[in-house]
């Protein structure tokens, strides 16, 4: 399982790489390959501003769908338009060219609450 | 959480597990879309091991079978496979199945394997009027189904047996990669081709080995769960738990070609049926082929252009062949015709589509 030690993580398998205030996120390895092929990737919030926790999008893989959430609050400044014609890169690229969104981060205290690499992979059991 | 006897090959293969029916299946091993692709194209072999087989014999075998499924058990002649359903006493399904007979006197019935303990019930209880012998060997059987345009030249390499002479709804009873008394059948669920493979537990992980072995040249793949639902829907086969249930008729379900409301014996509910079809159904299953962005799954609210409900999804994909999404669903008759417009609730937005005719794979 491929978990990069440079970023940050949540309990619902989503990575962020914080760069400034802006956070770039997306779903873990370990996410993408339990959602199995990934279909759409359907985010319908760029330009507004979410709590930590609300749902941002939702991922519709072939057997399944799951909702995205935001893991620290803010203004969601961008999506990945890339993904509307190639959702597949989630599943193959889930770090790389399967990022989400980018997040203008309102309170840069929350990002305590996220875990490092280890503690993520740690809770993968 | 029952194992099949393939389990450790699953997990020698790297599949991910989940149960299903009470087992520990493989739902993918490579990914759905290439596992379903390998089907379409070549060939790819499924363990469902966790469906029930249950042998009925004796002179009353018959009577009992025809007593408690649809279908008309009279038409099978010895080789021969019948799909039929249980009817239950009021007005639904206990299970679909497929009736085998292997002589005279002598079925085997192969049921879902989730409903296989309210199945075995169901039939002990109403064969107390017949008294036909029954027995419950499902933990005794391993079923591989092998599937695709090239299942048949794979599986001749294992067998003497001249597969080319078993038509579509037959089987026989040989030998297979080495091991006697397989039961070889050309059935299956997915609407590529192929047979399905029943052998004892004790032969299973051998006869699986020599079939991937057997395949390699053909590009086969081990298939999990997940295709086999992408598959299937397809097709536009019922899927128990989904698209026929205790509160489903077979009659709305489009199972009224396994529902034989002529034939001689009675069988459970059946005045039910014939009262149903005279006075003609409320609601239809239907396909419907979605033609905007978005993915149907079963329990979605089915809507008219207004906004009213008019039913609900019971099953749904995005299909890997045809690269949209698809899905069952029940409709109230008056909008049921090919072509009419149903629009699917996806989170609160209502997404257009169309009633087609199955299957949606052609």
């Amino acid at each position: 399982m491929n978990i990069p030690g440079d970023l940050k993580y949540t309990n619902d398998h989503e990575w962020l790489r914080i760069e400034g205030d802006v956070a770039t996120i997306g779903i873990t390895d370990f996410a993408q390959s339990e959602l199995g092929d990934i279909v759409y990737v359907e985010i319908e919030t760029e330009g507004e501003t979410l709590e930590a926790g609300a749902t941002f999008g939702t991922v519709e893989a072939v057997k399944t769908v799951s909702d995205l959430f935001m893991p620290v609050s803010g203004e969601v400044i961008e999506f990945n338009q890339a993904l509307e014609g190639t959702p597949e890169s989630v599943n193959s690229d889930p770090y790389g060219d399967g990022w989400m969104i980018k997040v203008r981060i309102s309170d840069a205290s929350e990002l305590d609450n996220l875990l490092d690499a280890a503690a993520y992979e740690a809770s993968l059991g | 959480m029952n194992k099949t006897a393939l389990y450790q090959a699953h997990i020698d293969l790297g599949a991910k597990m989940v149960p299903f029916a009470g087992f520990e299946m493989p739902v993918s091993y490579a990914g759905i879309k290439q596992e379903h692709a390998a089907v379409r194209e070549r060939v790819g072999m499924f363990d469902v091991s966790h469906m029930g087989e249950f042998f009925v014999s004796g002179p009353k075998a018959a009577a009992l079978i025809d007593y408690v499924t649809s279908n008309d058990v009279t038409k099978l002649t010895p080789g021969k496979a019948q799909y039929s359903c249980f009817p239950n006493e009021t007005g639904g399904i206990v299970d679909d199945l497929i009736v085998y007979m292997i002589a005279q006197n002598e079925y085997m019935l192969v049921v879902n394997g989730a409903c296989m303990d309210k199945d075995w019930e169901w039939v002990s209880k109403h064969n107390a009027q017949f008294g036909a012998e029954l027995v419950n060997r499902t933990n005794e059987y391993s079923l591989m189904a092998v599937q695709g345009p090239n299942a048949s030249a794979v599986l001749q390499k294992l067998t003497e047996v001249d597969l080319s002479t078993i038509p579509f709804y037959s089987f026989t009873i040989g030998a297979f990669g080495g091991v006697s008394n397989v039961i070889i059948s050309n059935t299956g669920y997915t609407g590529s081709g192929g047979f399905e493979i029943y052998v004892l537990n004790e032969n299973a992980i051998d006869i699986w080995n020599k079939i991937l072995e057997a395949g390699k040249d053909q590009g086969i793949e081990p298939c999990g769960l997940g295709c086999r639902d992408t598959l299937r829907l397809e097709m536009g086969y019922c899927l128990y738990g989904n698209d026929i249930t205790n509160e489903t008729s077979p009659l709305e379900a489009g199972l009224g070609w396994i529902t034989k409301l002529t034939k001689e014996s009675d069988f459970v509910n059946k005045q039910y049926f014939i009262d149903q079809k005279a006075k003609g159904v409320e609601r239809k299953l239907v396909a419907i082929e979605i033609l905007e962005k978005g993915i149907p799954r079963n329990g979605y609210d089915l809507e008219d252009e207004a906004g009213n409900k008019i039913g609900f999804v019971t099953s749904g994909t995005q299909s890997p062949s045809l690269d949209k999404a698809i899905a069952l669903g029940y409709v109230m008759v008056g909008h049921s015709a090919v072509d009419t417009e149903v629009y699917v609730n996806i989170r609160n937005k209502a997404i257009k589509g169309r009633v087609v005719r199955l299957p949606f794979y052609k």
